[in-house]
């Protein structure tokens, strides 16, 4: 039996600023929170097709597993919330803006 | 020490406009990721996590006043206001955005230094000894051969493209300060029958497989330096696996193939390239030799060193704890620790930088190294300017006295910066120096080198530290394995692993379990962790590691 699939994000660098960054219905941002959560796994694939092609503004698209219980997504592995939060030694990255 | 020459100036401009027309290009999409990555790699340009990353060469870790001061200003236009030093001995920024690297390596070059050959399948930043020059039981510096080495292996035609990454260390001293035996080739000078000469070893390395390097040669003259070393990565090119990443290393050469019979290969690619070398190579090595001419030393009263280690015991602490010995009379090596405790290990601010570039200009005849422990080396100052130089590192929070302590500890960036890692490493090594710090117990625990990777790679060196600590990813948790008894010197070993590993919650504690156990279990206070460990063995810091597992025995 196939395995179900999980709720996800997309995710990518920004090519110039090499942030981590989300797919939106509008576009990128930089904020997990605003993110796109896809349920269906053949839109899924559809939508990670379109951004790998938009090379003049991402680098190393990808799918990652969120948990979208609450409404909003939240990373399920601690690599994938380190990259939405930003680094963990200090204050500075990502979470200075967020 | 070495300064760029007519040609190096052209051929470095030339590279850096190269790179700017590849960076245009790839954001005008005329490149492809896929063809501008292995571009941006050549130029230390990689992507990270968070951001991309730029690593700079400080080929053996030297450099001047100048230069810091500039890889201060470097931070601060197009960075965050820090640099982080490596186990590589270079400096790396973990914010640079894409356009503005073209312009990070111009103003590199303005001060002779680059990123070339930081990154990529080629011979990367050549290490030494970070006492090089100035250390008491050195033989000779080892900086010139490595400049040698730098320049025969920069653009090298051949070895652009090798199986995998290769590392080259250089040592002139009978102490190992290079970690040469856990290197591709290791360098050690040594003197035979009044003629100075290279032991050559092969085959070490961290990593996935980790190995002490095996003896190749015991004795290579100068001369013959050169081809020796041209003829192992050409062995190692033809014969080294490129079927499989995790066994291109030459230490998996040398393993699979034994050392006798790479040996009679290196033998035979020696013999045949030897004439190509006529004698311009030890030319070079001559105008080089020059170039890192010893500084004048003076001669200069000692009385403010000897009131200020008398009277002063925030001074005696440090000076017992972060000074070397210096092989001129009256002069000491100074490390300044980039460990305050808490801090992110290798981690200087710019202002931190600046004021180190001061200090050298000012009390080091201008002379600055990075250690591949994290640190930051002063190799010249007088024992009279310390009192002086110690009051302007406490100002800016450089002068903690920790070398060679629980907290001077190596950590590799690991999950909060590093794309490869597995695990975090820094916030454990904030919490163990934390932790040793609230518990005043460091000085009395005494020397002992604690290393942490994050990710099997083990760029935070954890195999040979006397406690190593590997960052693993357990399942979507965040899991530390302990190796005990590693050591990084002329006695290089690889740790035992101890047992299983440890959350991120529980790994503190059971440090701290471990350490406390080592002073129960020393004879005297002069007995280190690595001395009990070794007349010991694992039994009894596995006790202490897992009291439970004692209990259940029981």
């Amino acid at each position: 039996m196939a395995k179900a699939f999980t709720p996800s994000v997309i995710t990518a660098n920004a090519l110039l600023e090499g942030d981590v960054i989300y797919l939106t219905a509008q576009g990128w941002t930089r904020d997990l929170a605003q993110a796109e959560v896809f349920d269906d796994e053949a839109i899924a694939e559809d939508r990670l097709i379109e951004a790998s092609a938009q090379t003049d503004q991402v680098v190393g698209v990808y799918l990652a597993n969120v948990d979208a219980s609450s409404g909003t997504p939240v990373s399920t592995h601690f690599r994938e919330a380190f990259r939405a939060k930003g680094p963990s030694n200090y204050i500075h990255g990502k979470q200075e803006t967020l | 020490m070495y300064s760029y020459t007519e040609f190096d100036d052209t051929f470095i401009a030339a590279r850096n406009a190269q790179f700017r027309a590849q960076v245009e290009r790839r954001v005008d999409g005329s490149l492809t990721e896929d063809e501008f990555k292995p571009l941006r790699l050549m130029n230390g340009l990689y992507l990270q996590l968070h951001a991309y990353m730029l690593r700079v060469a400080i080929p053996y870790g030297t450099l001047n006043g100048g230069q810091m001061r500039q890889l201060a200003f470097i931070a601060d236009k197009w960075d965050k206001g820090y640099g982080h030093f490596t186990t590589r001995q270079n400096i790396q920024y973990n914010w640079p955005e894409l356009r503005d690297v073209p312009d990070m390596l111009d103003a590199l070059a303005e001060v002779d230094m680059h990123a070339i050959q930081t990154s990529g399948n080629t011979i990367r930043n050549v290490t030494a000894d970070h006492f090089a020059g100035a250390a008491a039981d050195e033989v000779a510096d080892p900086r010139p051969i490595a400049e040698l080495i730098r320049q025969w292996s920069t653009d090298h035609p051949e070895f652009q493209f090798l199986p995998r990454k290769f590392k080259v260390a250089v040592s002139g001293a009978a102490h190992d300060r290079a970690v040469i035996k856990a290197h591709d080739i290791g360098l050690r000078i040594v003197e035979r029958d009044g003629v100075q000469g290279f032991e050559v070893i092969v085959g070490g390395g961290l990593g996935r497989t980790p190995m002490i390097g095996k003896v190749l040669y015991d004795f290579v003259d100068a001369e013959d330096l050169l081809p020796t070393l041209e003829a192992i990565v050409s062995v190692y090119n033809l014969l080294g696996r490129r079927d499989n990443k995790y066994k291109a290393r030459i230490k998996i050469t040398v393993h699979e193939n034994g050392i006798e019979d790479i040996r009679a290969r290196v033998d035979a690619r020696y013999a045949l390239i030897r004439p190509q070398f006529t004698g311009v190579d030890q030319q070079m090595l001559s105008r080089i030799e020059a170039d890192f001419a010893k500084p004048t030393f003076k001669t200069q009263s000692l009385a403010a060193y000897e009131s200020a280690y008398t009277n002063d015991p925030v001074f005696r602490s440090w000076a017992d704890t972060n000074l070397a010995v210096h092989r001129a009379q009256g002069y000491a090596i100074v490390s300044i620790s980039l460990k305050a405790h808490g801090k992110t290990p290798g981690d200087a601010s710019t202002e931190q930088m600046r004021v180190m570039a001061d200090l050298a200009e000012e009390f080091g005849h201008n002379e600055l190294r990075i250690s591949h422990e994290q640190n930051v080396i002063l190799p010249h100052v007088h024992r009279g300017d310390l009192p002086a130089l110690h009051a302007r590192l406490k100002e800016f929070g450089l002068a903690t006295a920790n070398i060679g302590l629980i907290s001077d500890i190596i950590a590799c960036p690991g999950m909060d910066y590093c794309a490869l890692a597995t695990a975090r490493s820094i916030p454990i090594a904030q919490e163990i120096a934390t932790r040793f710090d609230e518990l005043k117990l460091e000085h009395d625990v005494g020397p002992l080198k604690i290393k942490i990777s994050g990710c099997i790679n083990a760029c935070g060196h954890h195999h040979v530290g006397h406690i190593g600590i590997l960052g693993l990813d357990r399942a979507g948790v965040e899991n530390y394995q302990i190796t005990l008894g590693g050591d990084a010197t002329e006695a290089a070993a690889i740790g035992e692993r101890a047992g299983p590993g440890f959350s991120a919650d529980a790994i503190i504690p059971a440090i701290e379990r471990l350490v406390l156990a080592y002073l129960d279990l020393r004879t005297e206070q002069s007995e280190t962790f690595l001395q009990t460990y070794r007349r010991l063995g694992l039994a009894p810091f596995k006790a202490a590691l897992y009291p439970e597992a004692q209990a259940d025995a029981a």
